[in-house]
């Protein structure tokens, strides 16, 4: 990758500020530069995956957007402020909990956390709990709310993590490879579901399916180190053997894609 | 058989000269319902083994707080405060290693678990006239005075109070911590405030079951309510019920039978708790 990182994808023109915005990020663990010169901007409503090869620095990318990480050049902006602060206003969904089988809590009661914040105390609100019905109506899990977590299969499981996540009114929904632990049914699903969801939700995806990227998302970040942002559609096979440095097939599908505002296209 | 033992208990708690039963039993009534409250996240978040290791170490306060009396005459130091101090210190330092250490949390757990024992045992030894050491490690109901029972209530009272305030905290931190702290929650405080509340938490019962078998208590019924539980609050409230069952029946098998009370209360837990979970196997098979 020698390739500049550069600023937009020059897909779509955007009016307003960027919901998130890295200007020249860099980071490092130890002596290893994971992320180098990071330059790019997410605008609200967009709908963005992120892809790259396993230790290519998506994860870090992924914790540097949510002020988990501190860069050590540059600047990382979420919702005009800093991430550390702003955090609290994205929905991260997280590839897998390492929960605790016998923990005894209802799927309710887990997307009920997502209403906690910093100043929450005593018990739940009414309001809290009609946000968190809403959040299970919109992944179509309200059958569901009164079941253990633990015996909810992988799918709706990700579902309800998903509504935890929309519980907390969240302007950033950030998904970390949604689709990794579960069938091909639950994964039309929960792409049904996302694509049902708010036009003004930006959505940033971090996923290694290649096809699931070319059927979801018009924007595509790619890492390994660098970080370079495309169309979905410039996303040719020579531009991915670049990015994971040996060949690997796309395969096109003939499915709806989300615009950058919820619509639909075909690709 | 049963109804003649607790006729008998019953009556006895009635007798004027038998203020020392009342103040068992009162205190084991007020310690049920924190201990039924706070082991329920123990058990959930499985950090029943740094409950273990605060329970001990509070020996060292006590012996402490025994020889300062005897040989200082600092009267004021009762040995349930003690207890108290030693218990949030070792919660400190516990909480404090579980969160930052580089060393292997294991072993520096267990080392601060017998350095607050070792500490107790040498102050008992050094302290002057008898001082039964096996009535802390293993409890007497002798030991048990009005002013125990005040430290229970307000600690007790304490706790609860702050239970209500941060509970949604405490669960959301014990199921997923990382996603609690994209929450704007503060995670390794309340970590540190779950080991904190088991610190104060076991010091209650210290005198009635001692500083070896508190830890049963606390996780003993929580254990039992999870193998059928739905919900964490249906968990907590049979936890708190059983613990009132366990202090009832056990106390009053112990006067009957002239067996002592802590080992008692716990042999009677062990054994429902053994029964459920043979139970649970049988049936779910």
């Amino acid at each position: 990758m020698t390739e500049v990182a550069h600023k937009n994808c020059g897909c779509k023109s955007h009016s307003g500020e960027p919901v998130i915005c890295f200007e020249g990020v860099s980071f490092r663990y130890g002596h290893s530069l994971i992320i180098e010169d990071a330059d790019f901007d997410i605008y609200k409503g967009e709908s963005v995956c992120v892809v790259g090869p396993n230790g290519g620095g998506k994860s870090t990318l992924l914790k540097l957007m949510l002020g988990l990480l501190e860069p050590e050049k540059g600047s990382v902006r979420l919702l005009g402020g800093s991430a550390r602060k702003a955090r609290a206003q994205v929905g991260y969904v997280p590839q897998h909990i390492n929960f605790d089988p016998l923990f005894p809590v209802s799927a309710l009661d887990v997307v009920l956390m997502g209403c906690l914040g910093r100043g929450s105390f005593g018990f739940r609100s009414r309001a809290d709990l009609t946000r968190a019905m809403d959040a299970l109506d919109k992944m179509g899990l309200v059958a569901k709310a009164k079941e253990p977590f633990a015996s909810l299969s992988g799918g709706q499981r990700q579902a309800v993590l998903i509504a935890r996540a929309l519980a907390g009114e969240a302007e950033v929904l950030l998904l970390d490879e949604p689709t990794a632990h579960v069938d091909v049914a639950a994964e039309e699903r929960l792409m049904k579901s996302l694509k049902a969801l708010d036009a003004n939700l930006t959505l940033i995806t971090v996923s290694h399916d290649l096809a699931f990227v070319s059927r979801s998302v018009p924007k595509v970040v790619c890492v390994n180190r660098c970080v370079h942002v495309h169309p979905t559609a410039e996303l040719t096979d020579a531009r991915i053997r670049q990015l994971y440095g040996h060949d690997v097939r796309m395969v096109q599908h003939d499915h709806e894609h989300l615009d950058s505002h919820g619509g639909h296209h075909h690709g | 058989m049963e109804g003649i033992i607790m006729a008998e208990f019953l009556r006895a708690l009635l007798d004027p000269d038998m203020g020392f039963l009342r103040n068992a039993l009162f205190l084991g009534l007020i310690g049920s319902i924190p201990l039924g409250a706070v082991g329920t996240f123990v058990v959930a978040r499985r950090v029943s083994y740094l409950a273990a290791a605060i329970a001990h170490s509070v020996l060292g306060g006590i012996g402490a707080s025994l020889y300062c009396r005897e040989v200082l005459g600092w009267a004021w130091l009762h040995p349930m405060l003690g207890a108290l101090m030693a218990a949030v210190l070792s919660a400190c330092l516990i909480g404090w290693v579980s969160l930052h250490s580089k060393q292997r949390e294991d072993a520096v757990i267990g080392a601060i678990w017998v350095t607050g024992m070792a500490i107790g045992l040498l102050f008992i030894a050094r302290t002057p006239g008898y001082v039964d050491g096996m009535a802390y490690l293993f409890g007497d109901i002798l030991l048990v005075s009005s002013f125990d029972l005040w430290i229970a209530g307000g600690v007790g009272a304490l706790i609860l109070a702050i239970l209500l305030c941060w509970h949604r905290q405490i669960v959301a931190v014990c199921f997923d911590a990382e996603f609690a702290s994209i929450r704007g929650v503060r995670a390794d405080w309340i970590y540190l405030l779950l080991l904190l509340l088991t610190a104060l938490t076991v010091v209650i019962l210290v005198s009635l079951v001692g500083v070896v078998l508190v830890i049963a208590l606390l996780t003993l019924p929580p254990a039992i309510a999870a193998l059928r539980a739905r919900s964490l609050g249906g968990m907590l409230f049979a936890a708190i019920l059983m613990n009132i069952a366990f202090v009832f029946v056990g106390l009053g098998l112990s006067f009957s039978l002239d067996l002592p009370t802590g080992p008692s209360i716990i042999l009677l837990a062990a054994a429902v708790y053994l029964i459920s979970n043979g139970a649970k196997c049988l049936f779910s098979r």
